[in-house]
């Protein structure tokens, strides 16, 4: 069967994130004090087809470790996995 | 010396290099398509600047699954020399031939002129150019921040697979000679094997006054001197 697996993956934590800093700047330029960090990544939606929903979420790791995210510098989180 | 400049979609200064080796230096010069799979006996091979694959997902990540990457692996492997400049030390650091990985500036995209110090000359881009030597070439890129953890760095460092730093007029490496942000002020790395460089600065766009500056032919007279050694 299918499922959609979404993932997030963003930058290492204590990685300068330029553009997380930038959107930080300009949430508080708007008001928004209360804002201390903003960490921008990316966010993938995939739909896969797989005997479960386990499987399918090893798959999702095994593309992440190998294209999705860069060992060196980013992190990734399967976020959810649903049948598509 | 002949050189194999990979072409990938994308890829806008490939003619850069050709003119750099046939023009400047009267050498050979070979175009590979990205779904070649052979360098067609290339001593060298040039991963050019520019934007392969529109640089979707991360620089560099999905250039280094082309077809004829694999043959590029292979020659690194052999020992064969590679090099990446910009977009194509991005394809370097993606496809593992090179350590670290090259981030979003810190300050945005920029278009400017560099001057990069020589860190080590026992590398076959640098072996022509004397040690400490500061050199003036442009820069144009928004994803050129240099990084490591700082454990690999210090390993990086005590190998000697610096090679090039950014620095000021008066040759420092200091935090306003770095234009993008890059971990201690690095402009250019090797691998452990030496025979990969990579670099974010266009030496192939400093070959002749034209260009307002030459000192990017000691680089390329480099790799002719080592491919005649």
């Amino acid at each position: 069967m299918t499922f959609r697996v979404a993932v997030h993956v963003l930058p290492r934590r204590g990685i300068l994130d330029p553009q997380g800093k930038a959107v930080g700047d300009a949430l508080r330029t708007l008001g928004f004090a209360g804002v201390t960090d903003v960490h921008v990544g990316r966010h993938l939606v995939i739909d896969t087809s797989a005997d479960s929903a386990d499987a399918a979420k090893a798959a999702v790791k095994s593309m992440c470790d190998r294209l999705l995210a860069n060992p060196v510098t980013e992190d990734f989180v399967i976020a959810g996995v649903e049948a598509a | 010396m002949k050189v194999g400049i990979v072409r990938f979609p994308g890829s806008n200064c490939d003619e850069d290099a050709w003119l750099a080796i046939v023009e400047q230096l009267r050498e050979q010069a070979v175009m590979l398509w990205h779904k070649d799979h052979d360098l067609q006996g290339s001593d060298v091979i040039i991963l050019p600047g520019g934007f392969a694959y529109g640089d979707y997902l991360r620089a560099g990540a999905i250039a280094r699954f082309s077809p004829i990457m694999r043959e590029v692996a292979a020659h690194a492997e052999r020992g064969g020399i590679v090099i990446g400049i910009c977009n194509g030390f991005q394809v370097a650091c993606e496809a593992h031939l090179l350590p670290g990985a090259l981030l979003r500036n810190n300050g945005g995209y920029r278009s400017m002129p560099v001057t990069i110090r020589v860190e080590r000359t026992d590398t076959p881009m640098t072996s022509a150019a004397p040690k400490g030597a500061c050199l003036t070439m442009p820069i144009a890129h928004g994803e050129g921040r240099f990084t490591a953890s700082e454990d690999d760095l210090d390993r990086m460092e005590d190998a000697g697979q610096v090679i090039f730093r950014y620095v000021d007029a008066a040759g420092e490496a200091t935090a306003s000679a770095n234009p993008n942000g890059s971990m201690r002020n690095v402009a250019g790395v090797c691998n452990a094997g030496r025979n990969v460089v990579g670099l974010m600065p266009h030496p192939e766009r400093a070959m002749e006054p034209l260009l307002r500056s030459s000192d990017g032919r000691v680089l390329f007279e480099s790799l002719l001197a080592t491919v005649n050694a």
